[in-house]
């Protein structure tokens, strides 16, 4: 899908994304789609973590709590990590995570995975447009917010 | 009250054509903290930096945005404009407004929201950075060079050279490596001991260079600039200062079977030996598993005949230490064994070729051996089985290399051009010879190396088959070489008296072992990874600790001596200053929240993690905490998200920082 249309085509929702990016890959990533002008929806924020070894489980809870429709985790690639092996922990902690989130009320389909290096400046844009157009079709995330303001 | 500055790039039209430049800068204004707000046409240039500079004076700001490029462009020149002015390097954030917004979003109403955005984060961020100095980390001018073959000679010299004293650590009894046993050398037919002897005699002799042969790295701690090295020298029964290499005791031993290492197996040692004449040290050593004394209590004549009284018999292994600042690793490489039958063990493969089973089906480097005038036939080429004179040698390439079958799908890069050189050398031996040569694809890249390639098959007359072997067999005490010739289109059966095998290049045994001490990565096959395969080709990802020669992957020797010397050359960069400057931007550990659940240590992907122990004033042990190394932590941040009472954190990237930065987007 065009990700223009898919921005202009909803009824007044913008889902509200924040992506955990490491800042060798991911960042690079989306910097290189920036360079090749790249277009892709604005409702992206990015919070660059040097890898995503550092992205606690707790940070992908918080983002829910403060109004995220959908939660992006991205780093480098099984094998090129800067750091050697962050993002093998990274992995490992989702697969472990997974039904913790699930257990706490928030909805897993709402969170996302995805290997894209310095090189994929394409993948970024597929990746972030696919997933702003699938959170638009989700709609808003309303169920966890109820449960934090409960 | 934070005295937060926010100073908004136009990029030219960059920014500014899809950003409401002025809008974000006033917008910018209104955020919590921000004292002032500014734009500048390029603020990454002259006018801009000063722009900052005279800013942050004038509002004594104690944080500062830039909303630009990426940070992976400019952080670097802002730290510096900041710095400059006085201001903490580490208490400057960029919003990406340009490669992360205005590149990529043509309209400019959500552009502009999304740009405000970007800079709410950045302040949000900026209010909770801290202060930070660099680290700086004493440096111990000393190197340890690991493996003594051409390269790890070439990397020790070089820094002897420059005055800087070097251990240098050879598993083997002597030095010289693979290139020591080689005959000649490509492209220029020039005899590698000529060579390289030399240069072997050159670091027996230099007074900057500590020789350990027989021995290996045991242990390795520390961090760069600081690595504390165990070194096991294994008993080598024999003083080495009292031995005068006069030769008396391995003339006289009478454990004469013990094929030898250096030969490949092409002949046989004493158990009390020197590897090859012009070993460095020319010193023997003992096979403890094959002498005669050590093994069953008997003998003892080399003992007897030794004038010196330099043969000791109770000698144990013994552990040295040494400091040093850098490590290299040159531990090289091993041929790939060719899959002996029964040999579970052994990587598998080409046990139809028949190698170990057909006495004249021999390797690469066993042929090197038959070759050179210091070999088991004193250079002249007599097969092993018979000791005739081979008049058909067919020579095979690609045995295990560029096959994923046998699981190395690289290409070993040497044997096209060893080939070559084997026809020629053979040639020149044998006048009336003919050398066969089978091949994948001919990959001679390099100076004079097609040339070189073209003479064997112009000049030698060597035959070139493009097409693999399928069987060899033995009949009548020659070898039936079936194979098949793709560019004729028709099977090939070559009736021939020797083969030659060009098996792949592997990394040396045990180089895993070593890469785990030293915390380098490898790949699947084991070759140690660089730290950047363009930019980094002699670095790696454990700072302080660098590759050269083909334990990085297969090289010739021009290429493992240039390596080394890089490597030589980054060691030297090292040590030109008195210390070393490291990125303040690493874990640590607040020890009085710390469980000592130790999660975090396990996690490192550096060892960077310690136990420290809390004592109490009469010094009784309190209680275990983690500790940071700050001369390992390269800053990744896993600690923080293992640690369960979150009491390690990540200066640049801290809690408080990555929250505030996710809470303003409430």
């Amino acid at each position: 899908m065009n990700a223009h249309a898919a921005e202009t085509s909803s009824n007044g929702f913008e889902p509200k994304i924040v992506a955990y990016v490491c800042n060798w890959c991911t960042y690079l990533g989306a910097d290189l789609a920036g360079t090749n002008r790249l277009e892709y929806p604005t409702n992206v924020r990015i919070v660059r973590l040097p890898c995503t070894g550092r992205i606690d489980f707790n940070l992908i809870v918080k983002a829910f709590e403060i109004g995220a429709d959908a939660v992006v985790v991205s780093g480098c690639h099984p094998g090129d990590c800067h750091y050697t092996s962050g993002n093998y922990h990274a992995r490992r902690r989702w697969m472990l995570f997974r039904e913790l989130l699930a257990t706490l009320g928030i909805d897993t389909d709402r969170v996302h995975f995805a290997w894209i290096s310095a090189a994929e400046g394409k993948k970024f844009q597929q990746v972030i447009s696919e997933i702003t157009a699938k959170t638009r079709e989700m709609g808003p995330y309303r169920a966890y917010r109820e449960i934090c303001e409960a | 009250m934070p005295r937060i500055g926010v100073f908004t790039c136009w990029c030219g039209e960059n920014i500014a054509r899809n950003v409401d430049v002025q809008s974000v800068s006033e917008q910018a204004a209104q955020l919590p903290g921000v004292r002032c707000s500014q734009t500048c046409k390029y603020m990454c240039s002259d006018p801009g930096q000063k722009l900052i500079r005279d800013t942050i004076a004038a509002e004594q700001l104690d944080g500062v945005v830039i909303a630009s490029c990426s940070p992976h462009m400019h952080l670097k020149t802002f730290r510096k404009a900041a710095a400059q002015a006085g201001l903490n390097p580490y208490l400057i954030e960029m919003a990406n407004i340009r490669e992360h917004c205005s590149w990529v979003h043509p309209d400019k109403a959500r552009a502009t929201a999304k740009a405000v955005d970007l800079i709410r984060m950045a302040a949000a961020k900026v209010r909770h950075n801290r202060a930070l100095e660099p680290i700086k980390v004493p440096v111990t001018r000393k190197a340890l060079v690991v493996g003594g073959g051409v390269a790890g000679i070439q990397a020790a010299l070089d820094l002897a050279d420059a005055g800087i004293p070097v251990a240098l650590v050879e598993r083997e009894p002597s030095i010289g490596g693979k290139m020591a046993g080689l005959s000649e050398t490509f492209p220029t037919l020039d005899c590698s001991q000529c060579i390289l002897t030399p240069r072997m005699v050159e670091v027996a002799q230099h007074p900057n260079i500590t020789l350990y042969t027989c021995s290996e790295v045991e242990q390795v701690e520390g961090y760069v600039g600081n690595f504390q090295v165990t070194i096991r020298k294994r008993a080598r029964y024999i003083d080495i200062d009292k031995c005068t290499g006069c030769g008396q005791c391995w003339n006289v031993c009478p454990s004469k079977k013990t094929p030898s290492e250096f030969d490949y197996g092409m002949g046989n040692r004493t158990a009390i030996y020197v590897p090859f004449p012009q070993a460095v040290p020319a010193r023997p050593v003992i096979d403890r598993d094959a002498c005669l004394r050590l093994t069953k209590g008997r003998c003892g004549l080399c003992a007897k005949k030794c004038q010196a009284g330099a043969i000791r018999f109770e000698d144990q292994d013994e552990l040295v230490r040494e400091d040093v600042g850098a490590v290299i690793v040159a531990t090289g490489y091993q041929l790939y064994e060719i899959g002996r039958r029964g040999e579970q063990d052994r990587l598998s493969g080409y046990g139809e070729y028949g190698y170990g089973q057909y006495p004249d089906v021999i390797s690469s480097l066993q042929f090197e051996r038959l070759l050179s005038a210091s070999g088991p036939t004193g250079g002249e080429l007599r097969r092993p089985s018979d000791g005739t004179i081979p008049k058909t040698v067919v020579f095979i390439s690609c045995v295990g290399s560029r096959d994923n079958a046998k699981g190395m799908s690289y290409c070993s890069k040497i044997c096209c051009m060893v080939n070559a050189k084997h026809t020629m050398l053979y040639k020149h031996k044998v006048h009336d010879g003919q050398a066969h040569v089978f091949y994948m694809d001919i990959r001679a890249g390099g100076k004079n190396y097609d040339e070189f390639v073209r003479r064997a098959i112009e000049q030698d007359g060597a035959h070139y088959h493009r097409g693999r072997v399928s069987k060899i067999t033995q009949e009548d005490g020659r070898l039936i070489v079936r194979g098949v010739d793709t560019l004729a289109g028709e099977p090939l059966t070559i009736v021939a008296d020797l083969v030659v095998l060009a098996s792949a290049m592997r990394p040396a045994a045990g180089v895993e072992e070593l890469a785990q001490k030293v915390n380098v990565g490898y790949d699947e096959f084991g070759f140690l990874c660089e730290s950047h395969p363009k930019l980094r080709p002699v670095e790696t990802n454990a700072a302080g600790v660098f590759v050269c020669g083909a334990c990085h992957g297969p090289k010739d020797i021009p290429e493992s001596v240039a390596q080394a010397s890089a490597a030589a050359g980054k060691v030297l960069l090292m040590f030109s200053r008195d210390q070393l400057h490291r990125e303040p931007e690493i874990a640590h550990i607040q020890e009085s929240h710390c469980a000592g659940c130790f999660a975090c240590r396990r996690g490192c992907p550096y060892h960077a993690i310690d136990a420290a122990e809390i004592r109490d004033r009469q010094g009784l042990l309190v209680r275990r905490v983690a500790r940071v190394n700050p001369g390992l932590c390269m800053g990744c941040g896993t600690c923080v998200a293992l640690c369960p009472s979150k009491s390690a954190d990540l200066e640049g990237f801290s809690e408080q920082q990555v929250y505030a930065m996710v809470e303003c987007l409430r």
